[in-house]
């Protein structure tokens, strides 16, 4: 294997195994700085997985290559829908966060594999045959080395993740939303007194984190496990919380975290082909975006990085 | 509205929880055309109906009861354990360990020592978060969230690479244990029908008594009390907010890996290579939070669980009704406590005494909390006078 | 008169809170270009109507009249067209946002959803100019001081043309100076054309600013006078509803030895920086040593240093003659040392927990109340009768959430939390914050009498009429250092506001400016 095959190898695979992340730490960052805490990320993702799996078993023939981009909307909105439940929950019922996206985590695996023995009478859904796949990017592919390294038999749904996240990283800082938005995270008293909609700004905050926590879920099943059981979302959600807490809640840095820990879970499955890393134990790489997390969090002390009010419910007074 | 006094409404609320909980599941059911009668009354009769079923139930009873001990002990010093499933997972291969390492020991050292083996591996990983915690201020829930998948990686990892081939049965399960490092005993397992309850239940109600009198009659309960409802002025008033939250995280990971022992020497009697976050964790902390994290509540709240669960599985064969319902009933169940907001609309407490300040509510916050309070009119006011 | 116009008219306001009338029939005129004072006590319920004319909270009934208009402020929002501005008592303000994002916060400046930062720094800045209201509009707001905050805060609701201005409490953080500048903008705000209500408690500002007053006592309406006609004695009678006799009988000075002494002390703020710098101080038994200074000068480590709950970097704290520097707080307090901390909510009290319960928080470890860590609940409850009964502590019950009690009372379970022990030492800490004048009245009497029984007491206070009030001694602080040490009958409040801003260090100062 030559350099720039084996960088090519690395390169695809931690972006086959970053996309989901990065999706879904990007929805963690929205619902944390409109000051929602939301460790349902988990729970979301699930939802994503099994509903898009049921669409894209359903309708393969009907859409052919399209499959599993439609399949990966259809696990956006249902994400969306599910995480309804814990903006009701915690904005306009003061729930406790932590527990409220407990119960998202709870909830999804049980109901989706009790609606998959509903429909196909067992536990685990076939397997899909309309999966993301590889593609190469038109274009890019072509410029010689860094087109082979990149562009080249990679992960469509990572570069689509990539410019999501320059878009809504642009959303967050640049527009009267993302300013908005921010401010019921930092201070939603005194976003209230400004005329600022605070309930609003955090249900398009937790919204978004069930947007893209689905859509993520999604990837996740179409493109890596490629069915639906009770095994399918196992810590992907929890990566993504510890992205966005890597990342210091901002949109660029829960991508490059996850990008990150995609590198770390990628070689732990594809280390035995690489010269070097063939001897290190796979269980170092499958712990360290964890205990990272724990470390940076560590290091952090007790610097406020997080949005000062995540987890602080606010009471309109009328 | 309706008017309770302050207690009535204490119980009401997780009543009120589970019934909500059990109509969630039937509406779910009736979607899909099962019957929720059938359903319900085949998962009692199962879980109920006969001396195995009572058993079986008593026994997954057991460890939900250590892991809700487990989280409630950090929750009354204002931590979220949410790394139960870690704890009680290396409280798990610890135990097992130690008593196929060991198989010639005496029972009555065996025994106890992996129990308090099993003990220690939970303290120390939730000891890590509450270290953490107590030196640097690192938020607990992301660590023991962390600190699951770190566990539960490290287990594959000691159980497949590092354990001696001579104690397993191939890479995922180890040998079944010896009888003297076991919790199985006979006459009990066969008065309930040659079930697997387990010694462990007698170690449980211990575990509720222990928990109990530590949190009701004890110095030690006082200052972890103390400390989770205030702890600056806990601070202020000499108790050492560090010395507490590290004890009461090694309290609750101790706790929770004797959950995890009982799964090891009562259940199974072995180990095997986990995949994901072990269940008793999830369901402890769901049974703390239904049963309030009071003694009782927990021993009620854990048997309820445990009756959907091992009913859940006669549900299924007798109803047809996929086993996953039983989990959604639980999560519907702890959504419900998690909203008690809504119990505060439906039911006004009764005004013990004097006047509440409108705009104060917990630490949430609101407009003007605190500023300009109308306190000093209680002087004239109120019946406390 | 009548060719004022009025420019907000309140009438008969009541606000009803499940019973409890926190405004009963208030009355308020507000002309343009003039300001109105809002004088009353804590809990008179003055935030309470400004709420409800800010539009976050809606009055039980009454009428509200804008511009000569019947109108219903709904919401901050409504509040915000109709020209009204408030300026909070505790800023509200996002500290990581940048000066200019927060003033800019819910009213941008947009080329389509896209904010136009420089085009909002431009109206900013012409804003801060026209109003002299000086700031740096790309800072964090966690990164300037509170004087600075507030001219954020007034920015923030004249950004929105905000006409009329509400000003609650606004000079309780600024030092003497700063309050002589912040009321020459209110003068120039005015001038402007603005009308403004100024809620305070502070007779001297009202004077000094004020066109007329409308004085609220126990939520109800007392009556609006002319500044200029009524004295500050009449002014603060109508505001308590009583003759007030503000002179304490105070002892004759009989001072035991040392009880308390720091040497050189040096201790660090949370971020890292010197808060107290080199300072020594003795306090004697039966004398009372008032630390006087603005907020944030130093007091908070001060205190925390001598009770063991923050790190000393340099020098010592001695008490009773024991070296207790770095000690922890339980065997500072074993030592013989009191404390009534300045927040009673969140470091006095633990709010959940019974009264007879806080009675024991130092002491719950001890005999009687517990024997080989197993609770004495009787003697608990016994203790908690005797306590109550002789501090008068106004509850129910001794088995009562502290939380549900008023103010006053909980102050008063500290206080007989504190001074029950027989400690040598007493550090009061803003002792009466917040509380009402019979409250004060009362606490201020506990510490003479304990200082009369030959306890040594550190008062340590914002409110400088308290300090001269009850201290044998001053000692100014500014920027962690002793600024000044004089005799409250041998000082007045201009020389203390000179020292607490450093001006003059104990006279050394203005030696040098001779050489």
């Amino acid at each position: 294997m030559n350099l720039t095959s084996l960088l090519a190898l690395i390169v695809s695979s931690t972006l086959v195994y970053s996309a989901p992340l990065i999706l879904a730490s990007l929805g963690g960052v929205y619902s944390e700085n409109s000051g929602v805490v939301n460790i349902g990320l988990e729970g979301i993702m699930t939802v994503g997985a099994f509903t898009s799996i049921i669409f894209n078993l359903t309708f393969a023939q009907d859409f052919g290559a399209a499959t599993p981009w439609l399949g990966a909307l259809v696990g956006a909105i249902f994400g969306l829908i599910f995480s309804l439940l814990h903006a009701f929950a915690t904005i306009n019922l003061h729930a406790d966060h932590i527990i409220s996206g407990t119960v998202l985590n709870l909830l999804a695996p049980p109901l989706g594999v009790f609606l998959i023995k509903a429909i196909y009478e067992k536990g685990q859904t076939p397997n899909i045959t309309a999966n993301f796949g590889y593609t190469n990017i038109p274009g890019l592919a072509d410029i010689p080395v860094i087109g082979k390294i990149f562009f080249t038999n990679t992960s469509a749904p990572a570069w689509l993740a990539i410019i999501i996240t320059v878009l809504l990283w642009w959303i967050l800082y640049k527009t009267r939303i993302g300013l908005r938005l921010r401010s019921t995270g930092e201070n939603p008293q005194a976003a209230d007194t400004l005329g600022v909609n605070v309930y609003k700004m955090r249900y398009i905050g937790v919204l978004t984190s069930g947007f893209m926590a689905g859509l993520g879920g999604a990837v996740f099943a179409q493109s890596i496990s490629g069915n639906f059981s009770i095994s399918t979302i196992v810590g992907q959600g929890f990566m993504a919380l510890a992205a966005v807490i890597f990342g210091k809640w901002n949109p660029i840095g829960a991508m490059l975290s996850s990008l990150f820990f995609g590198f770390a879970q990628s070689l732990s499955i594809i280390g035995n082909q690489l010269p070097g890393f063939e001897k290190i134990p796979t269980v170092y790489m499958q712990i360290a975006p964890y205990v990272i997390t724990i470390v940076v969090l560590v290091v952090f002390l007790g610097k406020s990085v997080a949005p000062a009010a995540a987890g602080v419910n606010y009471i309109k007074s009328k | 509205m309706i008017k309770v006094s302050a207690k009535t409404k204490r119980y009401l609320v997780p009543i009120i929880s589970v019934i909500a909980g059990f109509l969630i599941g039937a509406i779910i059911m009736l979607i899909w055309s099962y019957n929720p009668i059938t359903a319900y009354s085949s998962m009692f009769a199962s879980a109920l109906g006969n001396m195995n079923g009572l058993g079986e139930t008593i026994r997954e009873a057991t460890p939900l009861i250590f892991t809700a001990v487990g989280f409630a002990i950090a929750s009354k010093a204002g931590f979220f354990n949410i790394g139960l499933p870690g704890q009680a997972q290396a409280g798990w291969l610890t135990s097992v360990w130690i008593v196929l390492a060991n198989p010639t020991l005496p029972k009555y050292i065996l025994l106890p020592l992996a129990i308090l083996a099993g003990a220690l591996a939970g303290a120390i990983v939730a000891g890590i978060a509450g270290f953490l915690r107590a030196y640097f201020g690192t938020n607990e829930v992301i660590t023991t969230i962390m600190l699951n998948y770190i566990v539960l990686y490290l287990c594959q990892y000691l159980m497949q690479q590092v354990m001696p081939e001579s104690l397993r049965n191939g890479a995922d399960t180890t040998k079944d244990i010896p009888a003297n490092g076991s919790l199985h005993l006979d006459w009990l397992s066969h008065l309930f029908g040659d079930s697997r309850i387990n010694a462990g239940i007698f170690l449980g109600v211990g575990a509720i008594l222990i928990y109990w009198f530590l949190m009701k009659k004890t110095t030690v309960g006082f200052e972890i009390k103390a400390v989770g409802l205030n702890p600056f002025a806990s601070r202020y008033a000499g108790i050492s907010a560090k010395k507490n939250i590290i004890l009461s995280m090694l309290l609750s990971g101790g706790f929770a890996g004797i959950g995890g022992v009982v799964q090891g020497l009562g259940t199974y009697q072995n180990y095997f290579t986990q995949t994901s976050s072990i269940n008793i964790g999830w369901d402890g902390l769901s049974v703390a939070l239904l049963g309030n994290s009071t003694a009782i509540g927990i021993l009620i709240a854990s048997l309820l669980f445990s009756i959907l669960k091992i009913g859940g599985l006669g549900m299924q064969t007798v109803a047809g009704v996929p086993y996953e319902i039983v989990s959604i009933v639980i999560a519907a169940i702890i959504f419900f406590i998690a909203i008690k907001y809504v119990f505060d609309l439906l039911f006004a407490v009764k005004k013990t005494a004097s006047y509440k300040h409108p705009l104060k509510k917990g630490t949430e916050i609101g407009p003007n909390n605190g500023v300009d309070g109308p306190n000093i009119k209680l002087q004239k006011e109120g019946p406390v006078l | 008169m009548e060719n004022k116009n009025t420019v907000i008219e309140m009438k008969h306001i009541v606000k009803d809170f499940n019973g409890f009338k926190a405004n009963n029939d208030i009355n308020l005129k507000l002309h343009k270009g003039e300001i109105l004072a809002l004088l009353g006590e804590n809990g008179a319920g003055k935030s309470t109507l400004m709420s409800i004319l800010s539009g976050l909270l809606e009055p039980t009934s009454g009428e509200i009249f804008v511009n000569g208009e019947k109108t219903n402020i709904a919401s901050p929002t409504a509040a915000k067209k109709l020209g009204i501005g408030m300026v909070h008592q505790h800023f509200m303000l996002a500290n990581s946002f940048t000066v200019l994002e927060n003033i800019i916060l819910g009213h941008e400046t947009t080329k389509g959803p896209v904010l136009d930062i420089k085009k909002a720094k431009e109206k900013v800045l012409a804003l801060s100019e026209r109003y002299h209201l000086a700031i740096d509009p790309d800072k964090k707001v966690a990164d300037i001081t509170v004087a600075q905050q507030q001219r954020v805060e007034i920015l923030k609701i004249l950004y929105r043309g905000a006409n009329i201005l509400i000003f609650d409490e606004p000079t309780a953080v600024l030092t003497p100076q700063e309050i002589k500048e912040f009321m020459n903008i209110l003068k120039g705000l005015a001038h402007e054309g603005k009308s403004i209500i100024l809620i305070t408690h502070k007779l001297e500002e009202i004077k000094a600013v004020a066109d007329e007053v409308t004085i609220i006592r126990t939520g109800q309406d007392v009556g609006t006078y002319q500044v200029k006609d009524i004295s500050n004695k009449r002014m603060a009678e109508l505001m308590v509803g009583h003759a007030v006799e503000m002179k304490l009988t105070k002892r004759a000075e009989n001072f035991g030895q040392n009880i308390l002494e720091v040497k050189d002390l040096q201790v660090k703020e949370n971020r890292g920086n010197l808060a107290i710098k080199g300072l020594s101080l003795s306090l004697r038994a039966g004398e009372i040593l008032g630390i006087a200074g603005i907020d944030g000068n130093g007091q908070d480590e001060l205190v925390e240093a001598i009770t063991g709950l923050r790190h000393v970097d340099q020098g010592s704290v001695i008490i009773n003659g024991q070296d207790m520097t770095n000690k922890p707080t339980r065997k500072i307090t074993e030592q013989g040392v009191a404390s009534i901390p300045a927040d009673r909510q969140k470091y006095g009290l633990i709010l959940q927990m019974s009264v007879a319960d806080n009675l024991i928080l130092q002491s719950y470890y001890q005999q009687p109340f517990s024997h080989h860590g197993i609770i004495n609940f009787d003697a608990i409850k016994k203790h908690a009768k005797a306590a109550v009964k002789k501090f008068d502590i106004r509850t129910a019950s001794s088995d009562l959430p502290t939380g549900e009690l008023s103010g006053g009372n909980q102050q008063k379970v500290i206080i007989a939390r504190e001074l029950e022990r027989g400690s040598d030492l007493i550090i009061a800490f803003q002792p009466t914050r917040g509380l009402d004048v019979g409250a004060i009245e009362y606490i201020h009497k506990q510490l003479l009498k304990e200082r009369d029984r030959g306890k040594a007491i550190l008062l340590v206070s914002y409110e400088l009429n308290e300090i001269m009030q009850l201290s044998d001694r001053i000692l100014v602080l500014h920027d962690g250092q002793k600024s000044g040490v004089v005799k409250p009958d041998q000082t007045n409040e201009t020389e203390l506001g000179l020292l607490m801003t450093g001006i003059q260090k104990e006279g050394q100062d203005l030696d040098q400016s001779f050489s």
